[in-house]
């Protein structure tokens, strides 16, 4: 069918565009055996054709849903695209997912079939069969193992495929059937059902259409000047917003090709051999790639150490600036350029990131330190910030204009709105059709004119016109003045320093900000060592005046970052103390994922909070631990309380020290 | 897990017989009189108490020791002992209770190095790599490039495997003793030192090796718990000497079984 005759509207028909287009290039990619396999967009339009002819001859049709679940491979998103030509309608279903939960989404997205990875899917499915009366086949892409399991209900995916192709050779108007039930898709149709993992209660099912995810996916490809041209890695779960449209829509819309790694653990050396331009990832595994490398380098010789910590520490100085095409002396230049010879890129070829473009931050805060580690390779490191209800891009920093502490500006097409309360609004073309079966959390979440609260509590950065997010709007509170108190915001500030562990700030409905520290063992105690400092328990150098004098520095920082921030101005801390004992997910004091239970946490240390409120410069306290083998204590100390120094609040300088 | 047929369906014909078997080191008689057979496609286990001959068993099947008496009949042909290399060319491929890698090659090359016995190609043609030997050489990488896929190690491909965590060298060594295509594995102690989570992926490792390439195993494992799962049948030996062979359960409630490896009574009830 000519591609012209066709609205590029759905997935489905812009991969019929590009296989007309551009069939010749490649479109996806899957390293087996050792080696890249790859199909072009002609071969994969054939491989795609054959399993939607396979599925309908299993009695998948319009309006169905299906489930995929498993980690990133071609014949999975072949399968999203080969439903979705019938107008059926995929959810994608996190793989590592217990089985409770995965029995909730597939009984409540009513799945009719599902396509799964392997044996292991397999087997939690069939253990699961009972209370979903409703699910039929379940094909698989992975052999292995099956050999001896029931096959009535379980499908090789190339059998799939075979009865596509058979079906296609016995009955060749079956070819003009198909193209005409692909065509009778439009954009305002469902694409997909994504299942958000939300932090409280039952997941939701988010409904996208068409036009949702092909409008954003196109704004992004635009805003980064994304064309056929690049190379992407995909890696994280395919139930997750941010890899459909990276890995799937951008790709359909931009015709670039995505690479399938071996194994999730072959990532690493996959990026390597593939050389990604785009790249999309959560802090963590920026963190997880500095770490390593610092390990190694640890280990490397003198001489190597030595080049290293050099060259770093220039790039620290002129590295960010270069990138963002600032003015620099010649002879800066001239030394970057040597660095980039000896460390700098070596190094980013290391990391797979020797041809990167544009690489994205997105999910939680990154460390400072950390992103400007990797900006000062030159590495274009930006942030965004997205929602499943949003299909992704609700702000995103455009290139040169970078702040470690912003999520950017709103996205093409994109409206942000500051709620009283300081909840962050939006509104845009990818906004969700609303939540599967459930329309009270829909208008819970979006308002009847359309925009939809976040759930997170930000503003917007007078200085960069960026947004930034501070917390989770139902954690932001007041202070006694009614100036806008945002824990989370303060504490991650504190806890970017390797020597605080944990933070826990206190002030909603008090006159001022006062916070409770934990210090980190091993940074501090290493620093102790380096001084002299001596220490016969972690609650002796936890209560040392050297510490606290230390402490106090990495307080003053903060409050005077805090004083260039017109909102945050007012929320600077007053008054802290270092807490004797480490809080514990065993003690209630920090849930098991290691977030701080900010309300156990005031009312077991009230003495110390009565003392940081009551003026009082120490306090008694006597608590109740558990240690690992279960036994029950007690544990007191007097702890000091100290004043923090405050600054007036100031107007934001134009350039901030790095 | 295991296919509940199985047994039944590896009632083969016997791949191995090994008849009134018996050697000694000077005095010392390591195995007295010992007669059983391995059959085409099954799971078979040699227990036993420490110093009862298990690995001394493994070492006469592979053609390391010459016993003194007996027959092994291999495959339909009867011998009294052979070499290794020979054994291992018949396709009897092992691996040792402590390992036995090249340390300090890469994962790809330890179980490349299983392929030894099927290159064809003379030093000279290897050496320079081309035309033929180039073939042979992409022909063998496939081959174990789907070992190394089906063990799922392709994170290690290129780590030297001195640097590998245990559990993973082990895995290793039965990739390289796959890599030679066997018609027996001879396992001796598969899950020594390994933790719980290593052993389970062990377990499925032997039994999908069994299942997917149809190779009949030969183990030894101290793990009474992994031995019952595993094996189709299982032999027991004490002091040189066969006390029992026949399926888990059987052996489980054998007396000869218990007492060998709870002790005599001694007069004192249990």
């Amino acid at each position: 069918m000519p591609s012209s005759d066709l609205a590029l509207d759905t997935l489905p028909k812009l991969l019929i565009h590009n296989a007309a287009t551009i069939g010749g290039r490649p479109a996806i990619r899957h390293k087996n055996l050792g080696i890249w396999q790859t199909w072009t967009w002609e071969e994969m339009l054939e491989e795609i054709r054959a399993f939607s002819l396979g599925l309908a001859e299993l009695g998948l049709k319009r309006g169905d849903h299906f489930a995929i679940i498993g980690s990133n491979r071609p014949r999975l998103y072949w399968a999203i695209c080969a439903g979705q030509a019938l107008g059926a309608v995929p959810v994608p279903i996190y793989s590592d997912a217990v089985a409770e939960e995965m029995a909730y989404v597939l009984a409540h997205a009513e799945v009719k079939l599902a396509v799964v990875e392997d044996q292991e899917q397999v087997d939690k499915i069939i253990a699961l069969s009972d209370r979903l009366p409703q699910l039929g086949r379940v094909i698989y892409d992975e052999p292995r193992g099956l050999k001896d399991y029931d096959h009535n209900r379980l499908i090789a995916f190339e059998d799939v495929q075979r009865l596509g192709r058979k079906k296609l050779a016995d009955d060749p108007a079956c070819l003009r059937q198909w193209q005409a039930e692909l065509a009778k898709g439009k954009g305002s149709d469902i694409a997909i059902i994504l299942y958000t993992s939300g932090t409280t209660g039952r997941s939701k099912g988010v409904m996208l259409t068409y036009a949702n995810a092909i409008v954003s996916a196109r704004n992004a490809n635009a805003f980064d000047h994304l064309g056929a041209d690049e190379e992407v890695i995909a890696y994280l779960p395919m139930a997750w917003i941010g890899d459909h449209i990276f890995s799937y829509v951008q790709s359909y819309a931009a015709g670039y090709c995505v690479s399938c790694p071996e194994t999730p653990d072959t990532v690493l050396e996959d990026r390597r051999e593939i050389g990604t331009t785009y790249a999309f990832a959560p802090p963590r595994v920026y963190e997880n790639l500095l770490t390593l490398t610092m390990v190694r380098m640890a280990d490397a010789g003198a001489l190597k150490r030595r080049m290293f910590d050099y060259f770093i520490g220039f790039a620290r100085r002129w590295g960010e600036k270069i990138l963002n095409g600032e003015k620099v002396p010649l002879t800066a230049r001239l030394m970057y350029r040597l660095g980039d010879l000896f460390v700098y890129g070596p190094l980013k070829n290391r990391f797979g990131l020797s041809r990167i473009r544009v690489a994205y931050t997105a999910g939680e805060a990154i460390g400072p330190e950390i992103f400007r580690f990797y900006r000062s390779l030159g590495i274009n490191l930006k942030q965004l910030y997205g929602q499943t209800e949003a299909s992704v891009y609700v702000t995103a920093q455009p290139d040169g204009e970078i702040d470690a502490e912003t999520v950017g500006k709103a996205s093409p097409d994109v409206e942000i709105r500051i709620a009283d309360s300081g909840e962050v609004l939006f509104r845009s073309p990818g906004v969700f059709v609303g939540y599967y079966k459930d329309p009270e959390k829909t208008a819970e979440v979006r308002t009847p004119d359309g925009w939809v609260r976040t759930g997170d509590a930000g503003f917007i950065d007078p200085k960069t016109g960026h947004l930034k997010i501070i917390d989770r709007a139902k954690d932001v509170g007041r202070l006694k003045d009614g100036t806008l108190f945002a824990p989370k915001y303060i504490e991650n500030k504190l806890k970017f320093y390797p020597n605080i562990r944990e933070a826990v700030a206190l002030g909603a409905g008090r006159d001022f900000v006062s916070v409770m520290l934990n210090i980190d063992l091993t940074a501090v105690g290493s620093w102790a060592e380096r001084n002299n400092v001596v220490y016969g328990s972690y609650q002796e150098l936890a209560g040392h005046p050297l510490v606290y004098d230390m402490i106090a520095e990495h307080i003053d920082e903060v409050n005077r970052s805090l004083a260039e921030e017109e909102v945050m101005a007012g929320a600077q801390i007053r008054r802290f103390l270092v807490l004797h004992k480490e809080l514990d997910p065993d003690d209630g004091e920090l849930t098991r994922t290691q977030k701080i239970r900010r309300g156990f946490i005031g009312e077991r240390y009230a003495p110390l909070v009565e003392a940081l409120y009551g003026g009082a410069t120490s306090a008694q306290i006597s608590t109740n631990v558990t240690f690992e083998d279960g036994r029950q204590g007690t544990v007191s100390a007097l702890i000091a309380v100290r004043d923090a120094k405050t600054y007036p609040a100031r107007p934001a300088k134009l350039e901030r020290a790095a | 897990m295991r296919a509940p047929s199985s047994a039944e369906v590896n009632v083969g014909e016997p791949l191995l017989s090994v008849e009134d078997v018996s050697l000694t080191f000077g005095g010392v008689r390591a195995l007295t009189g010992v007669s059983f057979d391995i059959r085409k496609g099954e799971i078979r286990a040699i227990i036993g108490p420490n110093g009862a001959g298990k690995t001394s068993m493994l070492n006469v099947i592979n053609g390391f020791y010459r016993p003194q008496a007996g027959r092994i009949t291999f495959k339909g042909e009867e011998r009294r002992s052979m070499r290794p290399f020979a054994a291992a060319r018949g396709g009897i491929a092992r691996t040792f209770q402590n390992l036995a890698l090249f340390r300090g090659m890469t994962t790809l090359d330890n179980i490349m190095a299983g392929r030894a016995l099927k290159m064809h190609r003379n030093f000279f043609w290897q050496l320079i790599r081309y035309g033929p030997a180039l073939q042979e050489e992409v022909e063998h990488r496939h081959r174990v490039e789907e070992i190394i896929d089906f063990l799922e190690i392709a994170a290690l491909r290129r780590i030297p495997v001195g640097r590998l965590a245990y559990g993973l060298q082990k895995r290793v060594e039965l990739g390289r003793a796959l890599a030679m295509e066997p018609d027996l594995l001879l396992l001796d102690e598969p899950m020594a030192g390994m933790n719980l989570e290593e052993k389970e992926d062990m377990s499925r490792f032997i039994l999908d090796v069994n299942q997917q390439y149809g190779t009949t195993i030969a183990l030894i494992e101290h793990d009474m718990g992994v031995v019952m799962d595993l094996s189709d049948r299982v032999v027991v030996l004490e002091y040189g000497r066969k006390i029992a062979d026949a399926t888990p359960d059987e052996v489980k409630r054998d007396k000869n079984v218990i007492r060998a490896y709870l002790g005599e009574p001694h007069g004192v009830s249990v």
